[in-house]
């Protein structure tokens, strides 16, 4: 098991009811522990929409994620 | 914010004055601006103020890579970008983009590809508040509704 720490954004952030939070996890990668999460927040497959960030760097969905890490979740971006 | 910050995150209303006197430079023959706008229609529905959710620390970071690419690709001598975060009203500065260079079709090109990247990469969410008094975030909804689906 490893230890997370999960931030969330905009709509993520809603539909979670905070802005972050400490996980254990065996996911290897940034979407394995995204679907983990999809069963306690409601959330769907983040590919192609939506990013993410690991110690704030951006990120490949693929990336792994190792115990400590800050996985920020990004729900589709708006700007401009 | 300072007059060295390429790429920028601003609380406060954008001084768009400012900005461009701050790409002055004598080597110039072409400065292309763009400011987007709040307007008061998206996607059929009536909006009256939004809210810009914004990861500064990656907005920045991120930003300053898209100035940097279009840099290498397109010889122009400077661009900046700032992008508005909180609540703004209808007809507020969003986002600026400034670039500046020996030719106009170097600046026109860079300026068009630093808004269009912006739009796609920057960790920035928009929530509009519509006159009907609901309100919702920007290209989430779809995702949203999967999910409540």
């Amino acid at each position: 098991m490893k230890t997370i720490n999960v931030r969330y954004f905009a709509l993520f952030r809603e539909r979670a009811g905070r802005d972050s939070e400490t996980v254990e996890t065996t996911a290897d990668d940034a979407l394995a522990l995204f679907r983990q999460l999809t069963d306690r927040h409601g959330t769907d497959d983040p590919r192609g929409h939506c990013k993410v960030a690991i110690n704030d760097v951006m990120a490949d969905w693929d990336s792994p994620v190792a115990d400590g890490d800050d996985v920020l979740l990004f729900p589709p971006v708006a700007g401009g | 914010m300072s007059d060295s910050e390429i790429m920028a995150i601003s609380a406060t209303p954008i001084n768009t004055a400012a900005l461009r006197a701050s790409l002055a430079d004598v080597r110039a023959g072409a400065i292309v601006t763009f400011e987007g706008w709040v307007r008061n229609l998206n996607e059929g529905r009536d909006v009256e103020a939004l809210e810009y959710e914004v990861y500064a620390p990656l907005a920045v970071t991120e930003g300053e890579r898209i100035i940097a690419e279009v840099q290498r690709d397109i010889p122009i001598i400077a661009a900046r970008a700032v992008h508005r975060s909180g609540a703004l009203a209808l007809g507020d500065c969003a986002v600026w983009v400034g670039v500046v260079s020996p030719h106009r079709d170097e600046a026109f090109r860079a300026c068009r590809r630093i808004i269009d990247e912006i739009k796609v990469r920057l960790p920035i969410w928009k929530k509009e508040n519509y006159s009907d008094g609901e309100s919702g975030w920007v290209n989430c909804e779809r995702c949203a509704a999967h999910a409540h689906g």
